[in-house]
């Protein structure tokens, strides 16, 4: 048993959080938030260089051979760092599900350009509805057409949908209803993606499939799969949110002592007032909570564990423990924490966006329901 | 970052399971919430020092096993998974060892750990006064010296290890006229000796646990200080960190919590929403302060005192024990209430027994305020008030 890292893994923490604290201030998360792609190009480019995007890809696809656990490490500076753009839906939501399903010729085909930032992907998974999130209850429907599939129907917050070179489509084939991952041109005309407005100004999209042809060479894998599928992507992704979460949650705690530490009132530091110290004390075991049950389902998906218990604890932990923290951060804060000046509100709408990505609290407590055969 | 266990520790866990579940098969016992602090039974005792399993972290020259304090916590683990009555030694073995093994003289380490490795010393806890609980640096039992000995007087309260104990570890003042903090000294003193008065408190589930202890000028050879003379307040707060930061902070009503999911499925209760709800978000509290308890243990190894690292994990767990019993009552409604030994009482009464008990775990071993404290001025560097 050991809570901490490896020397690589502390190696990679640190340049990672050097490079991101010098090439992604604030001022260029704002500004990246305001602008329509959500990303710098620059900046997108400057971390494939670094190996970013090939982390934990294997070596003959251009990648650095390290694994999901080492992509948490970085996920988690990521996340510490605010930073804006498809990383992750690239990366962890499409490469990953290439890595896991695609056939050799696939994986050649696509994972090289995925590594060298030249194209972005993501993936397209969650349906219209207010209930049908919780299920993995696909209706995008692909029916055959000689050697292609039509795939029509509706997907929504999908991240980076439109900036996205190539978009992952999970749908129900038909006659036979199995599921299956269409690789498709994002670009295609028959494909429209409109931005959403939300809180964390992430890029999510709604996309619509409007009797899009795919070649059937371009289900991953070739062939159809069980749910059980959509069941991986949703861990993998979850945890990796996670991994971004955790990066916030602690930042947020750092900064919320610092400013208990410097703000005084009474004369006094206001945290050296009992109730500011309890809270601090409530927002560290949150943080540190979040921290152990996160790395250890990362750790297990790395090693190929199955973890869809510990999946669902740290997802279903860290999803209200992040409420906790940003509450009581801005609690202690004070006004200055809800203006637009003061950093803690990109954290916090991040934060929230994070919760309810890949199955918040509620969902995950009907997993580990099943899990313990309740 | 591993969170798995080796080899040697997974057979560990496993031998320690077959020699609880072959105890109960026998009948010597059946689990129990909270055994580790209520449950007296010498037998035991001495059946789990035959296996070598007190002192497990003790230096080996002095008879312990020498392992890691993550081996102990996957022992302490299973005795509580397994509600066992492991009080007589709990308190020995988790600090009292410790605090010998820290700061004891060559003698005192070769008279004290053999016998409460061999299962034969049960050491009880004199800390806490009327007037000193949170605030135990304003503790007023004396110790003057006379001669060859210390003349002790005063009166401990709290004092747990029952009736049982033959020991009495002892903080008592040395120098009144030092700064409170600077005047205390430790003392492991035999529990017969005369002058010494042991009245049994009834806490409000019932039971005898602790006691009031009066001192009437005991006198005790001085070959009993431990340590440092007016040291011992700070010899003493690293015991503190190893009273909380164990597992029996989380898992003393793990009965409860196994017998509670049972209960539920078989009522087919945990297919109603909100129990269900309730059920697994127990189990997500629970995992949660496991890995923080981990560790705790992790942190020891590493040779630190885990000031913080136990601050957070006791205040969580008892928060977590204390949930746990009034969810059990909320799930049973008014059968909640019966009684162990009433007609028609579920799960044996566990759930009343662990909501009355659960009231004094925020408080015992350091309040949960206190906890709070310490995890903000000496983990997170916030000013003291």
């Amino acid at each position: 048993m050991k809570f901490t890292l490896s020397e690589e893994q502390e190696m990679l923490r640190k340049t990672a959080r050097e490079f991101l604290t010098a090439k992604c201030p604030k001022k260029l998360v704002r500004q990246i938030e305001e602008s329509e792609a959500g990303y710098s190009r620059e900046l997108w480019q400057e971390m494939a260089e670094l190996g970013w995007m090939g982390l934990a890809f294997p070596e003959k696809y251009g990648g650095g051979d390290m694994t999901f656990l080492d992509l948490g490490v970085l996920l988690e500076e990521m996340g510490r760092a605010c930073l804006p753009g498809p990383f992750f839906s690239s990366v962890v939501l499409a490469g990953l599900t290439i890595l896991d399903l695609g056939t050799e010729e696939q994986k050649l085909e696509y994972l090289p350009k995925l590594i060298s930032g030249e194209k972005i992907f993501t993936l397209a998974l969650s349906e219209p509805g207010y209930r049908n999130y919780y299920a993995p209850s696909i209706t995008v429907e692909a029916v055959p057409d000689a050697g292609n599939y039509v795939i029509t129907g509706t997907k929504l917050f999908v991240p980076d949908a439109h900036v996205a070179d190539y978009l992952l489509c999970v749908a129900r084939t038909k006659p036979d209803d199995e599921i299956a991952v269409f690789l498709t041109d994002a670009k295609s005309p028959k494909i429209s993606s409109t931005l959403l407005k939300t809180i964390s100004r992430d890029k999510l999209c709604e996309v619509l499939f409007d009797g899009v042809s795919v070649p059937k060479a371009n289900i991953l894998g070739q062939t159809k799969q069980a749910g059980s599928v959509i069941q991986k992507i949703i861990e993998r992704a979850a945890v990796g949110k996670c991994c971004e979460l955790v990066g916030n949650m602690q930042r947020v705690l750092e900064m919320t002592v610092d400013y208990a530490k410097e703000r005084k009132q009474f004369d006094r530091p206001i945290g050296s007032f009992q109730a500011i110290q309890h809270y601090c004390a409530d927002m560290a075991t949150d943080v540190d909570g979040a921290r152990f049950s996160i790395y250890q389902a990362a750790w297990m998906l790395s090693k190929g564990l199955p973890c869809t218990k510990e999946v669902a604890i740290a997802k279903a932990w860290a999803a209200e423990a992040s409420q906790r923290v940003m509450a009581l951060a801005h609690q202690i804060h004070g006004a200055i924490g809800v203006t637009m000046e003061h950093d803690l509100h990109l954290f916090t709408r991040r934060a929230k966006a994070a919760e309810v990505a890949f199955g918040d609290a509620n969902f995950y407590r009907e997993v580990l329901a099943r899990e313990m055969d309740l | 970052m591993d969170f798995g266990f080796t080899e040697e520790q997974n057979k560990f866990r496993q031998e320690v399971r077959n020699f609880l579940e072959d105890e109960i098969n026998k009948g010597y016992w059946q689990p129990t919430c909270d055994a580790w602090i209520q449950g007296f039974d010498p037998g035991f005792t001495k059946r789990v020092a035959q296996r070598g399993w007190i002192g497990l972290t003790w230096p080996k020259q002095y008879g312990g096993q020498g392992r890691s304090y993550i081996d102990r916590l996957i022992l302490t683990e299973e005795m509580l998974r397994y509600g066992a009555p492991a009080a007589c030694h709990w308190f020995a073995d988790r600090q009292i060892g410790g605090s010998i093994v820290a700061y004891g003289s060559e003698e005192q380490k070769r008279e004290l750990l053999p016998k409460i490795i061999r299962g034969e010393a049960y050491i009880g806890l004199g800390m806490s006064e009327p007037g000193a609980g949170s605030d135990l640096a304003s503790l007023q039992t004396r110790a003057i010296e006379d001669g060859d000995s210390y003349v002790i007087n005063g009166q401990k309260t709290w004092t747990s290890g029952g009736s049982f104990v033959n020991y009495f570890y002892l903080l008592a003042r040395t120098d009144p006229a030092a700064p409170k903090h600077k005047g205390i000294s430790e003392f492991i003193i035999p529990a017969d000796l005369p002058g010494i008065k042991r009245i049994p408190m009834i806490d409000i589930t019932g039971t005898e646990a602790w006691n009031d202890v009066f001192f009437d000028d005991v006198r005790v050879p001085k070959t009993c200080l431990i340590g440092e003379k007016n040291r011992g307040f700070l010899q003493a707060l690293q015991q503190l960190d190893y009273e909380r930061s164990g597992m029996e902070r989380l898992m003393g009503n793990y009965p409860l919590l196994e017998a509670l999911m049972q209960f539920a499925k078989e009522h087919k209760l945990s297919q109603e929403p909100t129990i269900r709800t309730k059920l697994t978000q127990l189990q997500i509290e629970f995992e949660i302060g496991r890995l923080l308890v981990y560790r705790v243990a992790l942190v020891m190894d590493e040779g630190r005192a885990p000031n913080r690292e136990a601050a957070m994990s006791k205040v969580y767990s008892t928060a977590f024990e204390q949930k746990l019993a009034n969810t059990a009552m909320e799930i049973l409604g008014p059968y909640g209430q019966l009684l162990g030994d009433s007609k028609l009482a579920p799960i044996r009464g566990m759930a009343a027994h662990s909501y009355l008990a659960s009231k004094g775990y925020s408080l015992q071993a350091g309040t949960s305020e206190i906890l709070k404290n310490i995890l903000a001025t000496r983990g997170l560097g916030l000013p003291a008030s």
